[in-house]
């Protein structure tokens, strides 16, 4: 892996550091930093689909709750989606990427079978029928629909990388020196596959993240009480022309998030690699 | 490939159709309706049998009857497919004019401001929620500006279509525009690029006709991607607009569990990207006499 100059002066890579980390930040102290509950109901009158005051810097939602507590607090959720099916994704593609690169022939051409046709399909129109094989919609489903479904650009990226590496002198040697299948893979491979890997899974997560949404704002992802981004968009639409900050404030926070990601990702890719660099 | 989607829809519909019973009718279900969709579907049947039963179906287009509305599947997409298709096109529209005008710009300004400034808009574009984006351009051109309707089809006056058409295509334009920039900016650098200069071509025409046709390789390829960024957004898009297409109708029947319209929509999406796909490929041969030799080898 080539060593990465001067982070500090890439500004893309900066820009979106700074982002991702807000995001992360906020969304990991939500329970700190949210003024009020964020199930909490308006009690009394007046208190619904109020403009942003001091008490509520973000206004408040149909219901009377507090539109910036529910938008820190569902940055939470966006983040537990986006990791946690990146992190699953990342695993499940690293090993069908490094069977089908290594093991090449039959193994391969079945593997990349089944990608081509997953692939074959746009994402989230293949999400939204698998989501209807389920009974009831929830966040659950839309975590189990993602990683089934996403681990086809990981997989196509480690393999690609192994195809290129398994031929060099270095794999070369370590199975001349006794090294097993398995040991080549994973000590030998996979650690020179790293830079790609970590571009993609960094761009993966800003994708679970808006898919999240998306399904959320379809109604078919997470269901009240849970608080998403997506779900509160879906809310706010109805009051777009009385109250529009209940659908402006969750769709920037989400927008932020992302491109955060997505600076970061592109920000490592030149990093890392130089000869991609745009 | 083809078939290998076919697969995998008949898998979902499987899935999904477990117990017809339940998942069609719900609580009411009748002994006598539960018979007729388990033959219709061949579910007594091992799997290979019911695929094949299916497949053939299939081939006579015939996607079986909806829950809901009680006539065929085929009908139901065939009457929204005009509204999704003019959608997708004027959205195509609006991401090729503005994405390959903004990555030129960007491309013979390089390195400026202007260009920063550019690149800076294509990336927020890429990462704009769609859905975000349609409300926002709601909020702000029918609601506060009032110039155009908040949705709806419209009887497919023009004025309903621009808020979609952006929302749409706005994704897709910022992919466009990078791929544009950095495909012209390869090509400037090429021998025949000097050779064209030296000729005493002026700046604008060695750009125009040399450079763009030759950086429009990549761009087409980028177009073919953008097809499934369309097909991706055209739910949620639609949904925003309440735009009486397909991507709607999938939606909708998924909340209905309405699933032969599901999975026939979903067919219908994959059948169009790959479809798409092909097409693309077919371009290149007419861009880049090049890849006609490739073939014939």
């Amino acid at each position: 892996m080539p060593s990465a100059r001067r982070p500090l002066s890439h500004h893309g890579f900066l820009a979106g550091a700074i982002l991702v980390a807000l995001f992360a930040g906020a969304a990991l102290l939500a329970p700190v930093l949210a003024p009020e509950d964020p199930h909490a109901v308006a009690s009394g009158d007046g208190a619904t689909l109020e403009g942003p005051t001091a008490s509520h810097p973000l206004g408040t939602d149909a219901l009377g709750r507090d539109v910036l507590s529910r938008v820190l607090w569902g940055g939470r959720v966006s983040l537990a989606v986006g990791v946690g099916v990146e992190a699953l994704v990342v695993v499940l593609g690293c090993v069908i990427g490094l069977l089908a690169g290594y093991f090449g022939g039959p193994v391969d051409a079945a593997l990349m079978r089944v990608t081509d046709v997953v692939m074959a399909f746009p994402s989230l129109v293949l999400a939204i029928g698998l989501i209807a094989v389920f009974e009831q919609p929830g966040l659950d489903k839309v975590f189990i629909v993602l990683v089934a479904l996403g681990w086809t650009t990981i997989a196509r990226v480690v393999r690609g990388e192994v195809l290129s590496l398994k031929t060099r002198d270095f794999v070369h040697a370590a199975r001349a020196l006794g090294g097993g299948h398995r040991a080549i893979m994973v000590r030998h491979l996979l650690p020179n596959a790293l830079a790609p890997l970590l571009v993609a899974a960094t761009i993966g997560v800003g994708g679970n993240m808006v898919a999240e949404a998306g399904l959320s704002f379809l109604g078919l992802g997470a269901q009240a009480p849970t608080i998403s981004w997506g779900a509160m968009l879906a809310d706010g639409q109805t009051f777009l022309a009385s109250a529009p900050w209940v659908a402006v404030f969750p769709g920037a926070a989400l927008l932020l998030a992302v491109l955060g990601m997505n600076l970061l990702g592109d920000g490592l890719r030149d990093l890392l690699d130089p000869r991609l660099r745009a | 490939m083809v078939l290998g989607v076919t697969v995998l829809v008949f898998a979902l519909n499987a899935a999904a159709l477990g117990d017809p019973a339940r998942a069609a009718m719900g609580q009411r279900a009748d002994p006598e309706t539960l018979e007729r969709l388990r033959r219709e579907y061949a579910l007594d049947r091992p799997l290979p049998v019911q695929y094949a039963t299916w497949l053939a179906r299939l081939a006579r287009a015939d996607l079986g009857e909806s829950f809901r509305e009680q006539r065929p599947v085929r009908e139901v997409i065939v009457e929204r497919l005009p509204a999704t298709a003019r959608l997708a096109l004027a959205a195509t529209l609006v991401s090729v004019v503005f994405g390959v005008g903004i990555g030129a710009i960007a491309a013979v300004r390089a390195r400026s401001t202007l260009d920063h400034v550019l690149m800076g808009l294509a990336v927020l574009g890429i990462s704009t929620p769609v859905f975000w984006l349609g409300l926002m351009l709601a909020l702000v051109f029918s609601v506060t500006l009032g110039w155009l309707p908040v949705s709806g089809y419209g009887d497919g006056a023009l004025r309903n279509l621009v808020l979609p058409a952006v929302t749409l295509g706005a994704l897709h334009m910022g992919t466009v525009a990078r791929m544009t920039r950095s495909s012209l900016l390869e090509v400037v650098r090429q021998d025949f690029m000097a050779t064209a200069r030296a000729k005493g071509l002026s700046e604008w025409t060695v750009l125009g006709k040399h450079a763009l046709r030759n950086a429009l390789v990549p761009v087409v390829t980028v177009i073919g991607i953008g097809l499934a960024d369309l097909l991706v957004g055209a739910p949620l898009t639609e949904t925003v607009f309440a735009w009486p297409g397909v991507g709607r109708l999938l939606v909708a029947a998924v909340g209905q569990r309405d699933l032969p319209v599901v999975m026939g929509a979903v067919l219908v999406f994959a059948l169009v990207y790959v479809l798409g796909n092909l097409l693309v490929d077919l371009a290149y041969l007419v861009i880049d006499p090049r890849m006609r030799d490739a073939v014939r080898a």
